[in-house]
């Protein structure tokens, strides 16, 4: 296999006494959707502000396409080819979805009219081109997630960290969005993604990882990570796991 | 096309330019023009403020620092080194943009924002004020006078209307200015950073840079603004160059004529100004005596209602106004 794309090696982040990050090591393969998942408060948000730079690391390092990027700024890797969304979305509210989007696209277009278009063409893509001229405030949060997407995928990026872009949608939403996600990978975006909604992250995902106190506590193929009695108990508790195989060798419920 | 939209764009400033400029080949008073030519200088040094407090979203209360800089350059260039105004007028601004560098790149390097960025500006402004108030090279509290040579070789015109024309000039060039850099890409980083400085750092926007690069060009223009002022009145102290007076007027002109706008600075200092010169007329009228400070007052009624009734200033008002029988139809 080829050599991934993002190597985080060993990051721990401290936060005074509390260790949000403790020793995570991943591998983000090239081309590929890696999920990231966890009960709340296991640090996938500050593991995501560790590699994209808006928080450094305690100790350990990151690899990006063969580079140590543990000590470059946020723009930098930015233009290294890192793009990032947030999980409490944060648009340039005042400003309308092309503005929003084309200063993303401004990274690699320094000509108006170019990242205008390529603001267009993104908006095309995402499903936001019936919208490119309302003002990002009066969009809905399904609106305001696809927007976040639009601006991050503007950069033209090689890495897309995806922090809970399904979260606060409807099923039929989330449903629409899928396909933008897979797409995105198909046109050669390696993914990131930070996701609660376990429907999609099955069906999205080449790879799983699960982090619970700050912790990788199990990795590897989506549908061997989600029987993995750990992150079973991670999730609902203690002896939750012995429960569930009990239920399920009473036979299946009608 | 785009050709096209890219002269459009420019079209209001020169119909605006040019209404000014014909405007005292009409108007004969000598107060209606000295009001207009102080109000260009005015003008100017707001347009610098709205560079990065209306693109940028960084507050400084210490535009003083810049304008009185370059006031401080333009008379101490002429009188001390004997440098032609034409040549002192530049080197002003040059000197103006250096003052923005430091000064920036010591609040922004240290990440103040908001209101911190807005004390530290005027703490700059008000140690400027004290050192030229003391220092002999500044003429100290004494001020410094510039020799009067009515010779239009030393910027000096015995026609008033050639002051004004000069003064509307370096506005118009600035409101030409302000349109390029609403459409250029560095506009676009710089406006980025008002609304939501996090989401422009994660778009790759160097936030340092940009908002040194605008605090730069605000500090040149405000300076330039300064300069100006020296040459119209050929005296200058400390209070006056680095007084709060000036750090005010070119925050709320902006803020009244519409922030972050291209001729929101223009229209706030007419208002503003305006305003002020009414109210002091009026007041003398009413009470037989003059109050110093009376157009003050107005200007705090004025900050009031524009910030509880047009927060978006008068070019917002404007287009609202314009916009609403249209929604109204649809």
């Amino acid at each position: 296999m080829s050599s991934p794309l993002l190597s985080v090696q060993n990051i721990t982040k401290q936060f005074g006494g509390l260790t949000a990050v403790d020793a995570v090591s991943l591998d983000a393969e090239a081309g590929r959707i890696t999920g990231l998942i966890g009960p709340n408060g296991a640090g996938k948000t500050t593991l995501f502000a560790v590699i994209s730079g808006f928080e450094t690391p305690t100790s350990g390092a990151i690899q990006f396409a063969g580079r140590d990027i543990t000590k470059m700024r946020v723009h930098e890797r930015a233009h290294a080819g890192i793009a990032r969304t947030f999980q409490i979305v944060q648009p340039f509210a005042g400003l309308s979805v092309r503005d929003n989007i084309a200063v993303g696209a401004y990274l690699r277009h320094r000509k108006r009219d170019a990242a205008l278009a390529k603001a267009e063409s993104v908006a095309h893509a995402v499903g936001l081109a019936p919208l490119l001229d309302q003002a990002a405030w009066s969009l809905t949060v399904a609106g305001r997630k696809r927007l976040e997407l639009a601006r991050a995928l503007a950069t033209e990026p090689r890495l897309l960290l995806l922090d809970e872009v399904l979260a606060g949608l409807n099923p039929s939403e989330i449903r629409d969005m899928l396909p933008v996600i897979q797409s995105i990978c198909a046109s050669g975006v390696t993914v990131l993604m930070i996701e609660h909604v376990m429907q999609a992250v099955m069906s999205l995902c080449d790879a799983l990882i699960v982090l619970s106190q700050g912790r990788i506590i199990a990795s590897g193929a989506p549908a061997g990570v989600a029987r993995d009695p750990r992150v079973i108990e991670a999730y609902l508790g203690h002896g939750a796991s012995e429960r569930m195989q009990a239920l399920a060798s009473e036979g299946p419920h009608a | 096309m785009t050709r096209m939209m890219h002269q459009t764009a420019y079209w209001p400033i020169l119909v605006v330019a040019a209404a000014f400029a014909l405007l005292p080949l009409g108007l004969t008073s000598t107060a209606l023009l000295n009001f207009l030519s102080f109000a260009m200088i005015i003008a100017l040094a707001a347009q610098g403020w709205n560079v990065i407090g209306g693109f940028g979203g960084q507050f400084s209360f210490g535009h003083a620092a810049f304008f009185g800089t370059g006031a401080y350059a333009m008379a101490l260039l002429q009188v001390r080194f004997g440098v032609n105004p034409w040549l002192a007028l530049p080197l002003a601004t040059v000197l103006g943009g250096c003052a923005g560098c430091i000064i920036g790149y010591l609040s922004f390097r240290a990440r103040l924002r908001g209101s911190y960025f807005a004390l530290v500006t005027l703490a700059f402004a008000e140690v400027l004020r004290i050192l030229a108030n003391a220092w002999s090279f500044t003429g100290a509290a004494a001020g410094v006078l510039v020799p009067l040579r009515l010779d239009p070789v030393h910027m000096q015109f015995s026609d008033r209307r050639a002051f004004y024309w000069l003064a509307l000039l370096l506005v118009a060039i600035v409101l030409g200015a302000s349109r390029f850099i609403l459409r250029s890409r560095f506009g676009a980083q710089l406006i980025a950073i008002r609304e939501n400085e996090d989401a422009a750092r994660a778009l790759g926007v160097d936030t340092l840079v940009v908002k040194l690069k605008a605090l730069a060009i605000s500090a040149a223009i405000t300076a330039t603004a300064g300069a100006l002022y020296t040459q119209k009145f050929l005296y200058l102290d400390a209070s006056l160059a680095y007084g709060s007076w000036i750090s005010v007027d070119a925050l709320l002109a902006p803020i009244i004529g519409g922030l972050g706008t291209v001729f929101g600075p223009l229209v706030g200092t007419l208002v503003l100004l305006g305003l002020g010169e009414i109210t002091k007329i009026l007041f003398a009228q009413i009470t037989g005596g003059a109050l110093p400070g009376v157009d003050l007052v107005a200007f705090g009624v004025l900050l009031i209602l524009c910030v509880a009734f047009a927060p978006r200033g008068v070019m917002g008002l404007a287009a609202r106004t314009l916009i609403k029988p249209r929604r109204a139809t649809s």
